[in-house]
């Protein structure tokens, strides 16, 4: 059935190639079909709406897991999905929830609204992008075709060994995991380097570095991490996969392997990882609070210092995941206070949004709600984590429902909202009209009251001797009602997750009414300066930056429009290409067949992939021009 | 790119003395690889440590001393910092517009690459023989890896020189071959000192203790 | 959002709250009240993070709910508030008190760290006695090497005594914890890792498996019965001695039975087998176990249960069914397992 299903593929992607190849017809008619933009483009603000796409896709996921994990939760001793399905469900919910929903969907954000920010009239490396996007795609479909075929991953997201070797998790599960993650972390390290490239050579004349909107320096630092925290996920799936796949021996014990390998390069990854989801959030809370208290960032150097203090310092904390793994008193010692100082910028943040808004005229629309929601908190998952930071505490707390409490505090509190409030904030930049704000504000109160419903409560459970990751608990445990207020939140967030999908709906429905213009919020930063949504090619002629908040200022001038930097000229735009979508069908297949231990077909995969990097490097590809006279008909139109 | 960049690249016009840098675009590649080697390094730095953590778990095959023998593997060396240099020289023969001598010394680059993959390649037939094998412990593992994972390279590094060289064949020097040319040459010295780092703390460690 | 909004959903938080810490379950274990000097240390540096955080989020929240209300825009209201840049003063305030704070919590926290990772001294002692524990997929074995036990799923310990745990695993990773008597240390194959834990008052505590480790993660429970000292040494005793061998007919066909089906698998001290097998719970003295599998209270209708299908109670474990035995056999070997004390 397996290798009938790769072959089946494998079939389906010749016939493309033959009949696409050598049918004019059949391309042209591809060619015609709306869908062939969408899925060849390279523009930064299509592949923004694609990542909010597939992101929101996998979210629906992800959500159903941890209903159906809440749901089996309700009683003690309950049947409903126990032992390893229940395992597949809580690795499936948070791997899924972490590379395929909260990065796609930061990524979205980054795409969407960094170029505009800094001037751009498209990101460094469009080709890249994209590719990472497809990427990301082929990953995230491969992960969860584990449901379908052979098992879901069942050894958490941590994926700790050996658990997760051939002899304790026999089946495909793990090969979903390690391959499913190892493409789209390919197309995730593509991604954070691209924006490092834009975000140093693009920006616009006089945008320097400290005059960036900080959502555009928290990106800049988050790709940083990515760049460097990605390849020990790497490094560390490769070991897992020569393992499994390879008869490696990397973490077998009876051959001198080392099982604790894994959790440190897991663990190098996963802390910067905490902050690559997070410190986007900070970014977009930073734009939205100031936008919204209609004020100047508070402290905007000291915000822009504490970014780069927490992406630094990220890196050397991560052993606090592992002070049970019995490192020693001083291993333990020093990640303590290394950790503990994590706190002071994180403070320094905290402090100042809120002085940002000290004085300010706080208009409350949905997203400065998300925004404001999010400081309390964050604040509450901040002092978990410094009490998590305490090693002896921490025997006490670690792996407990006290941790799943803290990290959905910083994830869902950080992270979620933060998304949420982007994407309240840019939607109108993204499709050029705004979101319905009164279903909006339901969907906010609901989900933030479902949240704190759900998770407050888990930090007592956990106190009171429950693990993270059981599937049942007894009833002599005395949680049965704990557990009871948890589930009830949870359905009250799936609720409140519906009102959004519901606002899109209905907000595409009366999208006529809810028309935004330029600067629906009375902007302060570079993409509200022009048209929603912006043309291809962003910007008629860059703008001259003369200072932080640069269109704020402009409007303060009484301008009307950012002063241009250069003539009106013609502009050079990159072409649409089908290769990075190829490429990813390449990896896909690989990954699929080796899944499957058909390692024929994963080096076939991997031809695909070559073959279509000699073609891009072989074919010239110039892009195309817009004329003057297109532009100016653009500007008119807007 | 601008669009006057963008003629002054479609016509044939004199290049300017540094043509890679003359275009964003090339602009853009240049720091792009220097990102991509910075996370490479890291990448690299994760292989060490796992080997480094591995390293004296031979589990009665072959020790590191036993194993390792150093003119084989400093000729490797030898001929891998070589091409380095035979590289420079290929990026001064760019500079110099000289689309001969670029040829020359790049070609000579990938030649010593293809020798020292050669090497390589013999070197683990000869270690297999002699009872250090991937599956056979965890040392075996974790050698094979970081010195398969470099071996790749220099294989990936060969394939793409090569390449480029018959885009420039074909299109001579251009404002975007050379861009191209330039980033390969980065990525070919740091696969060397990579290699470097390897025969310090695999070999020559091996070695000594 | 008017006015009353955020203050009312604090009160209900609260409500709520006080409503379940004094309603009507009382949890088993908990880290708040822990029943032992090492745990009592650990919840001393938990009392003192909780005090500063606590002390952190009264003032955040007090100036960001003032923030909240005070400043919000009203309806007409176009006036551009001052574009204020920031404050140096302030800054520096709010980076040297976290500070301080944070040096108050890293003094103690340190020191703990350090004195509770004492290790077990070399030679045997009076006060302080030496257990191995090892996890197993979905079961923990506990030897006593000054003793020359080994049993399973229930570790007896003296009250008022320290005990050092040496930790580790014979499969997968596993974690050891008893959160009402202290913290927990990763049970990893291939190291050892030591924790001490105590016990004040006589009781029976529920150990838990942490780390997640397969199917049964949520199952492998066990039990830490701390008894008086003069009771642990008669425990020790019997366990020394065990009386393993059948009184009765049926019990003797039992052994039969288990010699036949079991014993490849379990051991049973006390008695004359072929061989005894390490690669499932030792049985002896299991008549006087509190539960069968750690989990099942021990009676009659619990171990036919398990052992006709022990799948159906902890998914994913190693024994197999024995619904295949015929019901005499396996009458005699509930007698003869009933018989082990």
């Amino acid at each position: 059935m397996a290798t009938l299903v790769v072959l089946l593929v494998f079939a389906l992607f010749i016939v493309a190639i033959l009949t696409g190849g050598y049918n004019k017809q059949m391309i042209s008619r591809f060619r015609s079909h709306w869908l062939w933009e969408w899925l060849t483009t390279v523009d930064h603000k299509k592949i923004g709406i694609l990542y909010a796409i597939g992101g929101g896709f996998f979210f629906i996921f992800g959500g159903i897991e941890a209903l159906l994990m809440r749901i089996q939760l309700f009683f003690p001793d309950n049947q409903f999905i126990v032992g390893r399905d229940f395992n597949e469900l809580l690795s499936m919910h948070g791997t899924t929830m972490i590379f395929f929903v909260a990065m796609p969907l930061l990524f979205a954000l980054m795409n969407v609204a960094v170029p505009l920010q800094i001037g751009a009239r498209d990101v460094a490396f469009p080709f890249l992008n994209a590719l990472g996007f497809w990427l990301f795609l082929a990953g995230g479909l491969l992960m969860n075709l584990g449901w379908l075929f052979g098992g879901a991953p069942d050894s958490g997201w941590t994926n700790y060994v050996p658990i997760a070797l051939n002899q304790y998790s026999p089946g495909s599960g793990i090969d979903y995991y390690v391959l499913g993650l190892q493409i789209a972390g390919f197309g995730t390290t593509m991604g954070g380097l691209n924006f490092l490239a834009t975000i140093i050579n693009m920006r616009a004349p006089g945008m320097g570095f400290l005059r960036m909107p900080l959502f555009t320096w928290t990106s800049f630092v988050a790709s940083a991490l990515i760049l460097f925290g990605f390849p020990p996920l790497t490094a560390g799936l490769f070991l897992v996969m020569f393992d499994r796949l390879f008869g490696a021996q990397f973490f077998e014990v009876a051959l001198g392997g080392n099982p604790v390998i894994w959790q440190h390069l897991f663990w190098i990854f996963g802390h910067p990882e905490v902050y690559i989801v997070v410190l986007p959030a900070f970014g977009v809370m930073s734009d939205v609070i100031s936008n919204f208290a209609r004020k100047r960032l508070f402290g905007y150097t000291s915000m822009v210092f504490a970014t780069l203090l927490i992406g630094f310092l990220g890196f050397m904390v991560w052993a606090h995941h592992m002070f049970t793994v019995g490192m020693g008193p001083m291993v333990n010692s020093i990640f303590a206070i290394a950790t503990m100082a994590i706190a002071v910028p994180t403070g320094i943040k905290v402090f100042n949004w809120m002085f940002t808004m000290w004085g300010g005229k706080i208009t409350y629309s949905t997203a400065m709600l998300y925004a404001v929601g999010f400081i309390p908190t964050f604040v509450l998952g901040g002092v978990t984590g410094i009490m998590l930071a305490l090693p002896p505490a921490d025997f006490q707390y670690h792996d407990s429902y006290f941790v799943v409490a803290h990290f959905h505090y910083v994830l869902i509190g950080g992270t979620v909202f933060g998304i949420l409030s982007g994407l309240y904030y840019w939607w109108p930049k993204m499709f050029g009209y705004k979101l319905n704000e009164t279903l909006g504000k339901w969907n906010f109160w609901v989900f933030f009251i479902g949240f704190h419903l759900t998770f407050l409560i888990q930090h007592f459970i956990g106190l009171f001797g429950m693990p993270r990751r059981y599937f049942t608990y007894q009833e002599e445990d005395g949680i049965t009602l704990f557990n009871q207020i948890s589930t009830v939140g949870a359905v009250m967030m799936g609720v409140g997750a519906l009102l959004f999908v519901a606002n899109i709906v209905v907000s595409y429905r009366n999208r006529t009414s809810l028309v935004a213009g330029n600067d629906p919020w009375d902007g302060r930063t570079l993409e509200w300066a022009i048209s929603s949504p912006p043309p291809v090619f962003n910007f008629a002629q860059l703008p001259q930056v003369r200072s932080l908040d640069c269109w704020w200022h402009e409007k303060m001038e009484g301008n009307k429009e950012m002063e241009p930097a250069e003539p009106l000229d013609h502009i050079h735009m990159p072409n649409d290409t089908p290769l990075p979508i190829i490429m990813s069908l390449g990896f896909f297949i690989s990954g699929l067949g080796l899944v499957f231990r058909a390692f024929e077909v994963g080096v076939l995969g991997l031809v695909v992939v070559v073959v279509t990097m000699f073609v891009r490097s072989f074919k010239p590809d110039h892009g195309y021009h817009i004329e003057v006279e297109e532009i100016k008909a653009t500007k008119k139109g807007a | 790119m601008s669009s006057a960049e963008l003629n002054h690249a479609q016509t044939s016009a004199p290049l300017p003395p540094h043509p890679e840098k003359a275009t964003l675009e090339g602009r853009n590649k240049i720091l792009g690889i220097w990102l991509l080697i910075g996370a490479e390094t890291v990448l690299f730095a994760c292989l060490f440590g796992t080997y480094l953590a591995l390293k004296g778990s031979n589990m009665n095959g072959p020790t590191t001393e036993e194993l390792f023998q150093i003119p084989m593997v400093a000729a490797a060396t030898l001929i891998l910092l070589t091409s380095s240099l035979t590289s420079v020289l290929g990026v001064v023969g760019m500079h110099q517009k000289n689309v001969k001598k670029v040829m020359l010394w790049f070609g000579i680059t990938v030649l010593l690459g293809a020798a020292f993959l050669g090497l390589e390649i013999y070197e683990f037939i000869e270690y297999v023989h002699e009872g250090h094998t991937f599956t056979g412990s965890a040392f075996g593992s974790a050698f094979y890896t970081l010195i398969g994972t470099h071996g790749s390279h220099v294989l990936f590094g060969i394939t793409w020189i090569t390449c480029l060289m018959i885009q420039v064949a074909r299109r001579g020097l251009t404002l975007e071959t050379t861009p191209k040319l330039f980033v390969a040459s980065l990525y070919w010295h740091f696969v060397d000192v990579v290699w470097v780092f390897i025969f310090t703390v695999v070999y020559l460690m091996g070695k000594v203790g | 959002m008017s006015r009353g909004k955020p203050i009312g959903r604090l009160f209900l938080f609260f409500a709520m709250f006080a409503l379940l810490l004094t309603g009507c379950e009382k949890p088993l274990s908990n880290v708040l009240d822990p029943q032992g000097k090492i745990g009592k240390e650990q919840l001393e540096l938990i009392n003192l993070s909780v005090y500063i955080m606590i002390f952190v989020c009264v003032i955040v929240f007090a100036i960001f709910f003032y923030v909240l209300l005070r400043f919000r825009r009203k309806p007409g209201d176009n006036a551009i508030p001052k574009q204020v840049e920031g404050s140096l003063m302030l800054e520096t305030l709010w980076i040297v008190i976290p500070i301080i704070l944070l040096v108050i919590l890293a003094i103690p926290t340190v020191m703990t760290t350090f004195s509770q990772a004492k290790e077990a001294p070399k030679t045997a002692s009076e006060d302080f006695i030496r257990v191995k524990a090892t996890g197993h997929q979905f079961w923990w074995e506990f030897e006593y090497p000054d003793y020359k036990i080994r049993t399973s799923q229930e570790l007896h310990i003296p009250v008022g005594k320290k005990v050092y745990v040496e930790v580790t695993s014979d499969d997968v990773v596993h974690a050891f914890w008893v959160p009402g008597l202290a913290g927990k240390v990763d049970a990893s194959p291939g190291r050892i890792n030591r924790i001490p834990i105590d016990a004040d008052k006589p009781g029976i505590y529920k150990g838990r498996c942490a780390e997640l480790c397969g199917a049964s993660h949520a199952l492998m429970n066990f039990q830490v019965v701390a008894e008086k000292p003069s009771e642990f040494e008669k425990w020790a005793k019997k366990r020394q001695k065990p009386k393993s061998e059948p009184q009765t007919v049926e019990a003797k066909d039992g052994k039969k039975v288990f010699a036949q089906n079991c014993m490849s698998c379990h051991a049973i001290d006390g008695t004359k087998l072929k061989m005894k097998g390490d690669k499932a719970p030792n049985l002896t003295g299991f008549a006087k176990r509190n539960k069968i599998g750690g989990l099942l209270d021990n009676n009659e209708k619990n171990l036919d249960r398990w052992l006709k299908n022990p799948e159906k109670v902890k998914p994913g474990t190693y024994m197999p069914g024995f619904s295949h035995l015929n019901k005499k056999d396996l009458s005699s070997l509930k007698t003869y397992l009933k018989s082990l004390k």
